[in-house]
């Protein structure tokens, strides 16, 4: 059973639809940590400001703890997409400095306009160019939708806009995407394919 | 390469019927948003965006459930606009499938309607779309389908939005619009030249090389179009075909795309 955790986050219904077309037939939408406990796999969706989506994920009793077993001490697979993706940092900086889950090591910042070709928020489709062989993430076009970007450890991808910006971070069984899966057409539901059948 | 030129084909929907809208061979049911909708997604369009010109605000139930339906056949960003009036409407959209909610009337009368959606929902999700015609010396906001004159500077209120948080602004030129003579490129670059936010060229499109002076001369970051693409004359892939000879970046051909999800 996939848990799609629901917290508020605008886009679940669309991720929730995406991971349908990538043949999912055994999906909750749930904001119960006993449900988290239990699941095979688990998505974090997110759009919006990272510390309302940070708030909002902990406001729920028990959430938090209930991930951290289920994804670092019984290795359950687990993807993070956008601010999903950001929570997994130590902490974000945007509209104050808000504390994230702190699986892997570094902080998500406000991308500055690199030019007048590299406009913020960084809206539309880009490359994702893997920095090394990952099971999930292979080189592509998706769409992303940011204008804050992580900066730290475990990168696995990156896109380019006027300069590296992360696209993507993992390590073991946590993968994190900037872009959004859902909305990057047949390679993003590929994505969510290869996520579905990972690590089983 | 950096981020792609974006293609943007609109859709003018009322009360749940596409009024102005494709006539792919292969649908159906030409008049349906949904079929429409999955027919660009086919095509590899890199948005879509759906105008919601249903006369009365009574009947938005409608628009909700065209979203939802869209939202669970298609997996491209869809931007919904017409009649949003506050951030609770932005967020009903939101939540039935929306990724960008345009808002346009409603921030002449109170621009901080913008700062309301942008700083509950992200500016990433709120687009402030601006009605201009040329005036002495200028651009001036129109409201209600570019009938109803302001008084307002479009080029200061476009700025003056971004400011208040949105995320994106769509410029359309009413003097172009539906004159298939080109985009008001002059408006375009006066509003891209001077903000950090990408804006969508509007209005006016007869032929790709619009698209592509939208790009290159308007300085736009993705190109909207109605009627090229409705009537058949032109398809995403010879819109995305004329941008790359001009040497602008857009995305690859579907084709060339994952093949399990090619359809």
């Amino acid at each position: 059973m996939l848990a799609l955790i629901d917290y508020g986050a605008g886009n679940l219904y669309s991720v929730a639809n995406a991971l349908k077309a990538a043949g999912c037939d055994d999906l909750i939408v749930t904001a119960d940590p006993d449900a988290v406990a239990r699941a095979d796999r688990i998505v974090l969706p997110g759009v919006g400001a990272f510390g309302a989506c940070a708030r909002a994920l902990r406001s729920i009793d028990g959430m938090v703890d209930a991930l951290d077993r289920r994804v670092r001490t019984e290795a359950a697979p687990f993807l993070g997409v956008c601010v999903g993706m950001q929570l997994m940092a130590d902490a974000g900086e945007e509209m104050g400095t808000h504390p994230g889950l702190g699986w892997i090591a570094g902080r998500v910042r406000k991308l500055e306009p690199g030019s007048m070709d590299a406009k913020v928020p960084h809206m539309g489709w880009n490359d994702v160019i893997p920095t090394g062989e990952h099971p999930l993430i292979v080189p592509g076009e998706a769409y992303f939708l940011h204008s804050y970007a992580f900066d730290g450890a475990d990168v696995i991808a990156t896109t380019d806009h006027a300069g590296p910006v992360t696209a993507a971070i993992g390590r073991d069984n946590m993968l994190g995407v900037q872009f959004h899966p859902e909305k990057s057409q047949s390679y993003g539901l590929a994505i969510l394919e290869r996520f579905l059948a990972w690590r089983s | 390469m950096t981020v792609r030129a974006r293609v943007i084909p609109c859709l003018d929907v009322a009360n749940g019927r596409v009024v102005k809208g494709v006539n792919f061979v292969e649908l159906r049911d030409a008049g349906d948003p949904v079929e429409q909708a999955r027919a660009y997604d086919a095509a590899g369009a890199d948005e879509l965006c759906f105008l919601d010109i249903t006369a009365s605000h009574e009947d938005r139930g409608t628009i909700l459930d065209v979203v939802r339906r869209t939202a669970a056949v298609c997996f491209m960003p869809l931007t919904v606009g017409g009649g949003v009036r506050t951030a609770d409407d932005a967020r009903a959209l939101l939540l039935a499938g929306a990724d960008k909610v345009a808002v346009n009337s409603a921030a002449v009368s109170r621009p901080e309607v913008v700062a309301d959606i942008a700083e509950r929902f992200g500016s990433q999700c709120c687009v402030a779309s601006i009605d201009a015609r040329r005036v002495d010396g200028g651009w001036e906001v129109f409201t209600h389908g570019g009938r109803r004159p302001t008084g307002i500077d479009a080029v200061a209120h476009a700025l003056r939005l971004a400011e208040l948080g949105a995320g994106e602004l769509l410029v359309t030129s009413m003097d172009r619009d539906g004159t298939r003579g080109g985009y008001d490129l002059d408006l375009i670059r006066a509003i891209a030249d001077r903000t950090t936010v990408p804006v969508v060229a509007s209005g006016g499109v007869g032929g790709l090389d619009d698209l592509v002076a939208g790009i290159r001369d308007g300085h736009a970051s993705a190109v909207l179009a109605a009627s090229i693409f409705h009537f058949g004359e032109a398809s995403i892939a010879d819109a995305h075909a004329a941008l790359a000879a001009a040497g602008i970046p857009v995305r690859r051909p579907v084709t060339a795309q994952e093949p399990r999800w090619t359809r």
